[in-house]
């Protein structure tokens, strides 16, 4: 446990002591307040439903580039071998990884929290889908960590590793939006596969364990593939 | 104390490794020879379970390869060749970090250590520096740091003098010796004089293969048998020498190296039996109104072992 933590805590430094970190937040905070405020005022509405409706779609992309770097970079670096040749377990640096990837978003997701704040004196803010956005945002965050993760360590070069990420992720979350392509038959099991309804259902404030196992599921299946590419690759 | 048997590696179907034995004693220092490319950081890889073996078995202490991997890993200090480093870190936060992955997690008991390791591998200046400023030669050192943060039984040092200026590898040379005295320490090279002066026993790799396994002082010996004399003569030309040479001994084997200044003629003569005869050939000589320029036994050097063994099957 402690070796898992002392990984989580030494990856997530190492975001903000080189630039990567601030560069990241800058954007994020960017490219959201300036979707989510550009239309904010035409609206009128005294919620954050724009901001999470546009989040999925975001977080596919800046996830995996806050955790290309994870494996990819000690592969490169040679570091991998040092670290693998520590007596660590590859669950412990897988989860120590990964743990430190979907605190590094939760950390670029706490500014966002001005939002509903400066909301809240223009009209009535409903606490319940800000809340439940919140922890669904957190649930699609560590769901995409894994799979950025899982991409890194496929690969030496992060570039690589960015858009095998980048595809996993946008495929999830443009999934349910595909549907009209679908036969009717499968409809309903590609929407169940797709991130998307899962993460609508948290940020109507509906706190549904269907969805909290679905993201969980996809958790645990990325990092056990991660843990499997460990294996496999030496 | 380690035990290697029948390791193969096999890169998709190209064979790095081909069913090497090995085996070291507690307080041994192994030297792992061979030219670039032969299978000695593949093997030390997979004794350190980085890699995993295609077939065979590695046993550390009773513990085997790969059901007891972590445990073995705890034993072992390991410092890959040109000693990989996270280089955002500065040097001291890197230790902390490698201590507590490594189970030191007291902070007394790592200030300790840290102290320890400061004084044996010459860091303490560097304590507060960025790892990416380091030169060669210090990074080096802070994965010898690194290597030996628990003070493990047994060190795995890959080509650690690699890259280093003369001073550094002396300097390096001389931590190895110190802590031999106490560890088993396996190292890769392929400077012979450096596993010659640091080495109880070396082991050459060529092809994946062991081609020799001794020890330095027996290797040394092989070399003193297959011996030869060195004479230079200034005054007759090689026939006339070669002639009077004969007289000592008719089945001298006679062969003249570099043809130097048409006055010289330099020999290199074997005897059979590896018979001394230099006393022979300075009476012979004697004789004659020709000058002795160069009269010298020389045996073979472990650089000449080490080039026949690895050439042969190129």
């Amino acid at each position: 446990m402690s070796q898992i933590t002392t990984i989580a805590a030494k990856e997530f430094k190492d975001y903000f002591i080189s630039p990567i970190a601030y560069i990241v937040i800058s954007l994020f905070l960017i490219v959201t307040g300036w979707f989510f405020f550009s239309t904010f005022f035409i609206y009128g509405r005294a919620d954050l439903r724009d901001f999470f409706s546009l989040l999925p779609i975001v977080f596919s992309f800046f996830i995996p580039a806050i955790t290309m770097r994870l494996f990819a970079e000690e592969k490169n670096v040679g570091s991998y071998e040092t670290l693998l040749t520590m007596p660590v377990s590859f669950t412990d640096i897988a989860l120590g990884k990964f743990f430190a990837a979907t605190a590094f978003v939760g950390a670029m997701l706490l500014p966002t929290l001005a939002y509903p704040v400066f909301i809240s004196f223009i009209g009535e803010v409903d606490p319940g889908p800000v809340v439940g956005g919140y922890a669904g945002a957190l649930f699609l965050a560590a769901a995409y960590s894994a799979m950025g993760l899982f991409a890194s360590a496929l690969t030496r070069n992060q570039i690589i590793a960015f858009i095998i990420g980048s595809a996993l992720c946008f495929t999830l979350t443009i999934l349910d939006r595909m549907l009209f392509f679908m036969p009717p038959k499968i409809v309903a099991v590609i929407e169940y596969i797709g991130a998307g309804s899962h993460f609508t259902n948290f940020s109507k404030g509906i706190l549904d364990t269907r969805d909290m196992i679905y993201f969980i599921s996809l958790v645990c299946i990325f990092l056990f593939s991660t843990h499997i590419v460990m294996q496999e690759k030496n | 104390m380690i035990d290697v048997q029948d390791l193969t590696k096999y890169y998709t179907d190209f064979c790095a490794v081909d069913h090497i034995n090995l085996s070291v004693q507690p307080g041994e220092i192994l030297g792992l020879l061979g030219p670039n490319g032969a299978g000695k950081t593949t093997t030390l890889r997979m004794l350190t379970g980085y890699f995993k073996p295609t077939s065979g078995r590695i046993s550390v202490k009773n513990l085997h390869i790969p059901e007891d991997t972590l445990r073995i890993k705890s034993l072992i200090g390991y410092l890959p060749e040109s000693a990989p480093l996270y280089h955002n870190m500065l040097v001291y936060d890197y230790l902390v970090y490698v201590a507590k992955l490594k189970g030191i997690i007291d902070p007394g008991k790592q200030m300790e250590r840290f102290k320890t390791l400061a004084d044996l591998c010459g860091l303490s200046k560097i304590m507060d520096k960025p790892i990416a400023t380091l030169s060669k030669g210090l990074k080096q050192r802070v994965g010898l740091a690194h290597a030996m943060m628990t003070d493990p039984e047994i060190l795995v040092l890959d080509e650690p003098t690699s890259g280093l200026d003369p001073n550094q590898i002396a300097e390096i040379r001389d931590i190895i010796r110190n802590i031999g005295r106490e560890k088993t320490i396996i190292f890769s090279t392929h400077i012979l004089s450096e596993a010659e002066a640091t080495c109880d026993r070396i082991v050459i790799i060529n092809n994946g293969k062991v081609v020799a396994d001794d020890t330095t002082a027996s290797l040394k010996q092989k070399g003193m048998q297959d011996s030869f004399i060195r004479l230079t003569l200034k005054g007759p030309d090689l026939k006339a020498a070669r002639d009077l040479l004969k007289t000592i001994h008719p089945a001298l084997d006679i062969r003249l190296t570099a043809p130097g200044e048409d006055t010289l003629v330099s020999l290199e003569i074997r005897s059979p039996e590896n018979k001394d005869i230099r006393s022979d050939i300075f009476l012979a000589v004697k004789q004659t109104d020709w000058i002795i320029l160069e009269l010298v036994k020389e045996s073979q050097t472990l650089e000449n072992i080490f080039k026949k063994l690895t050439q042969k099957e190129a």
